[in-house]
């Protein structure tokens, strides 16, 4: 059974997640929102992070055998400026989109392996990384007209 | 005649439930005057406030010499507050009124004239255009401005220019009253009627301390609570208030947990059956989402967050469940806490969950701050396109185009249009470099005020600000321009509950002073907007072909305007919105049959999360198939972002006396008004003074991680742990633009923070420390009449005098009729 590397993977992706979020937030303390709000992801995140711990204690959690192709590292530091948010924010997307499709993976074998605690985990957690995916858009969407056309 | 200084709401006129609201005129003319000395009576409505309040100016010899209530007026019956009374016309007519443009040559301001300054403006705003595009050009009005101005100013900005970035500071006073709406409801308009408090059973105040901020409104609830079957009044106010002096229950919640409160609410109403599950079922969507989210929020749990005991939130959600017509209206409380849009949402819902909507006496009032706000929102000059149109709806988008003449993607709308603390970050990073401001003092009302004074300093930023007076943020300014205002000029303007009422000019504007419509039309021209056929942009005369445009631009929308003309505006009563072929006579209250503008091609808004403000996006709309319900839509409470340390142990809240408006522009200049309440204070509760050693009138200084003010303390009616002050006051009349050693404006110690949604920032979540720094001279100078009250007996009273004297005529006429009230006469 090759569930808990995904369990791994998952484990792992929150809390790059979150410490992403909180790397964004501290690094772009003059966008107020993107401080508060990054902060109160982080901690959505660390609480998907405990969530998974029971099932982790069940079935257990294996490293990932191919970290060169999976790579779900936190971001370690943040760039400034305009452009700068928006890489930064760009960067937690397709780290947010990687832990995403990982619970929906989980969610495929929780449903096969008809286990109902892991899915109510599931259920409390994709719905909010699907809308830290639709922040992210949003205000990534807002910002990016005057990040590259009119920023210096 | 009555000292209305002395007593904010005047002569009771005590009357009961389902009856109408007796008449009472107000008036006040210079002295010396009566009426038989007024040349003329010229019809208008007062901007001191949101109410809406419709009056008469006295003229003499070229002059406003008073104002007087109009009897036939829905919205006030006669009456006029305080401010209206004796700040409308000496807030005009100071002598020292902007009459001449001013540039700045050499580090200073100077006079010049108009095709001096309007050649400046046009050579930046071109050579800006030309350099960088349109989003270089910010634009940041007022909710005081009159409808055809805003529209000509978002006609302008979004098809001539073409740049997203404008707003008003309505984002700072209204922005999540029309969010929470968009949200519950699919579109702005207000659902209920100012006539709902003559008819309900219970009245619930969010964060609405009604008794200074809208005081007529206030003599309608004093005048039912003095009749028979009077309606109970729940408060929801940190501060003992006039309301919460007046409530059945006051739940004086620590601030920052609103969520916590409504959703124990919400909860009391599931768990003992006082839900409509009729109206649920046929109306809205999302029930079971919200009753699993309120779940965890017992009394207890209530009550152990937000500070206020188990049983009064038992009894508070009694008499919500167990009234039949229950009237909830929302204000600053709210708007300007911790997740404001989330808590507004959640009085929507108590109505939704109850069916206690859109019928005499059950309705929600989320109100707004300013006299024509609501305007800034429906016209397009704060953040949302003109006719509640969404911008993320494409047909939408081309029917603006389509009505100005332009090409569909010269109109911005790729993302919302820019919200204010975005475009003074934006300028703040160099990437706006053209900021005009009209009719609004942001040095002074946003929130952390050292950083905003920063910006509007900044090297390379062209600042243009339009105003009556020198202001702390025109002394910033590179060029400023001379308005004419209220009384001056001419326009319409629509109050909270949706009524329209026309101002015409009575007088003409001091020197130079030019409308703030015929400023834009100038720059319009000068700048030679046109239409993709060649013809002018804006090609209006005067007001009036403003208004005409208007009501094409409505036409079929909720706000429809397309059956008010100003002549209908004259004489009788003003108009609630929508108001066309199908309802010549206007509308009451919106939502009779629950049916909602939800559907794909109505809604103004395909909603956002209440967490994080992510949008819906038009393909999950349209996927929840709503269909003309409304959206019970959930919010988690989560704690504030900035809670009190060991540093800072005390909550700091702002808000607003009965004396004053905004930045005393106006309201200073009134000699009755600024003896009433002359300068900054904040208040304290008894407890924290006594043990921080702090007596009645002693200096403090204030302290919080972005600032500090020193000013003398009131020792009154605040929660325990929680710091109060009022807004009002900044530099000006010393000619600063800042404390220069002296700081007394709320807004230096406030963080910029806002709601997720509705953008709007959060003046009431900061962190403070007091400290004694001195022996008072005397009692702080805070009125002892409403909210500011102090504990200490023998501070004396807060009087007006001869000066302050009211004429006040009871009961001279019968009270007028609503639109339903006309419809009910026929029908009999």
């Amino acid at each position: 059974m090759r569930l808990p590397v995904y369990l791994g993977l998952l484990h792992g992706g929150e809390r790059a997640l979150a410490e992403s979020f909180r790397q964004v937030a501290d690094g772009h303390g003059d966008e107020p929102d993107v401080l508060s709000l990054c902060r109160t992801l982080a901690d959505q995140c660390d609480r998907h992070e405990s969530a998974l711990g029971p099932i982790i204690d069940r079935y257990g959690e294996q490293p990932d055998d191919e970290p060169e192709r999976f790579h779900a590292a936190a971001l370690t530091e943040t760039r400034t400026g305009g452009l700068g948010l928006l890489r930064d924010l760009q960067d937690v997307y397709l780290l947010a989109t990687l832990v995403d499709m990982t619970w929906t993976l989980v969610k495929q074998a929780g449903q096969a392996l008809r286990d109902d605690e892991l899915l109510a985990v599931v259920a409390a957690c994709e719905a909010e990384t699907a809308v830290q995916l639709r922040w992210l858009s949003t205000r990534m969407k807002q910002a990016a007209p005057q990040a590259l056309l009119v920023a210096s | 005649m009555v000292d209305r200084i002395a007593d904010i709401w005047g002569t009771r006129t005590p009357f009961g439930r389902g009856e109408l609201w007796p008449v009472r005129v107000d008036s006040k003319l210079e002295e010396g005057l009566d009426e038989a000395d007024v040349d003329r009576w010229v019809q208008s409505a007062c901007v001191l406030c949101s109410n809406g309040c419709a009056c008469d100016i006295a003229v003499k010899d070229g002059r406003m010499v008073g104002i007087r209530g109009r009897s036939a007026d829905t919205v006030n019956h006669g009456r006029l507050g305080p401010k209206g009374l004796f700040g409308s016309v000496p807030g005009m007519q100071s002598r020292d009124r902007l009459t001449r443009p001013l540039i700045r040559v050499d580090g200073a301001l100077v006079e010049t004239d108009w095709d001096t300054a309007m050649g400046r403006i046009v050579d930046r705003s071109t050579a800006l255009l030309a350099e960088k595009g349109p989003l270089s050009h910010g634009f940041y009005t007022s909710g005081q401005l009159f409808l055809e101005e805003y529209y000509a100013l978002g006609i302008l900005g979004k098809a001539g220019i073409g740049t997203p970035h404008m707003d008003g500071n309505t984002r700072l006073c209204t922005a999540t009253a029309a969010t929470a709406m968009k949200e519950s409801f699919g579109s702005d308009g207000q659902p209920g009627s100012y006539r709902d408090i003559d008819d309900c059973e219970a009245m619930f105040l969010f964060g609405h301390n009604m008794a200074e901020t809208q005081t007529v409104l206030w003599a309608r609830v004093l005048d039912r609570l003095a009749g028979p079957d009077r309606p109970l009044v729940v408060c929801i106010d940190p501060r003992e208030t006039e309301v919460a002096r007046h409530a059945d229950i006051h739940l004086a919640v620590h601030p920052g947990t609103n969520v916590a409160l409504l959703n124990g609410l919400i909860r009391e109403l599931f768990v003992n059956g006082w839900i409509d599950d009729d109206y649920i079922t046929a109306h809205t969507i999302g029930v079971d989402e919200l009753r699993s989210t309120v779940e965890r929020w017992t009394p207890e749990a209530v009550a152990d967050t937000c500070g206020v005991s188990a049983a009064d939130v038992r009894q508070a959600a009694r008499i919500f469940g167990t009234s039949e017509r229950v009237l909830s209206t929302v204000l600053q409380g709210f708007y300007q806490s911790a997740q404001a849009t989330a808590a507004a949402c959640q009085v929507n819902n108590l109505h939704l969950l109850t069916g206690k909507l859109g019928r005499a006496g059950a309705g929600v009032l989320q109100m707004n701050g300013q006299p024509t706000a609501q305007n800034a929102r429906e016209c397009g000059a704060d953040g949302d396109l003109p006719g509640f149109r969404n911008w993320e709806n494409p047909a939408h988008v081309r029917e603006l185009a389509e009505l100005w003449g332009v090409h569909v993607d010269k109109i911005p709308h790729w993302a919302p249009p820019t919200h204010a603390m975005q475009i003074f970050r934006y300028v703040e990073q160099g990437s706006i470099e053209l900021l005009w401001i009209s009719a609004t003092n942001p040095a002074v009302s946003m929130p952390q005020s050292a950083r905003i004074r920063e910006i509007l300093d900044r090297d390379g930023l062209f600042l243009i600000v339009q105003d009556l007076y020198l202001t702390e943020t025109a002394r910033f300014a590179d060029v400023v321009l001379p308005a004419a205002g209220w009384g001056e000029k001419q326009g319409a303007f629509t109050n909270v509950n949706r009524t329209v009422h026309l101002s015409d000019k009575a007088v003409d504007p001091p020197g130079e002073a030019r409308s703030d419509l015929d400023i834009f039309l100038d720059y319009s021209r000068r700048m030679d907007f046109r239409r993709d056929d060649g013809s002018p942009l804006l090609d209006w005369t005067g007001p009036e072909d403003g208004f005409r445009a208007w009501q094409e631009c409505t036409r079929g929308r909720l706000c429809d305007y397309t059956g008010i003309s100003y002549e209908k505006l004259r004489d009788g009563s003003g108009i609630p919105w929508p108001c066309n072929d199908e309802h010549p006579d206007g509308t009451l209250r919106l939502y009779a049959d629950g049916h909602f503008p939800t559907e794909l091609d109505r809604a103004e808004s395909y909603g956002h999360d209440l967490l994080t403000g992510a949008t819906v996006g038009r393909e999950a709309f349209s996927a929840m198939r709503i269909d003309g319900r409304a959206l019970l839509k959930p919010a988690p409470a989560i704690p504030a972002h900035e809670t009190p340390t060991a540093e800072f142990p005390l909550r700091y809240t702002t808000g607003r006396t009965a004396y004053q408006f905004h930045t005393r522009t106006k309201t200073r200049r009134s000699r009755q008004l600024d003896r009433a309440a002359p300068s900054a204070w904040i208040e304290i509760s008894s407890a924290d003074a006594r043990d921080l050693g702090i007596a009645e009138g002693d200096i403090v200084r204030v302290s919080s991680s972005h600032g500090e003010i020193v000013v003398p303390a009131r020792v009154g009616g605040v929660r325990e742990g929680c710091v109060f002050a009022p807004f009002h006051y900044g530099y000006w009349q010393d000619e600063r633009s800042g404390p220069d050693g002296r700081p007394s404006a709320a807004n230096e110690l406030t963080r910029t923070e806002w709601d997720p949604v509705s953008k709007q920032p959060l003046f009431k979540v900061a962190a403070v420390r007091v400290q004694k720094v001195a022996d008072g001279r005397g009692p702080a100078p805070a009125p002892t009449t409403a909210a500011s009250r102090p504990s200490d007996p023998s501070v004396p009273p807060t009087i007006g005098g001869p000066d302050a004297e009211v004429v006040e005529t009871v009961r001279p006429t019968a009270p007028p009729l609503t639109p339903d009230d006309h419809r009910d006469e026929g029908a009999a």
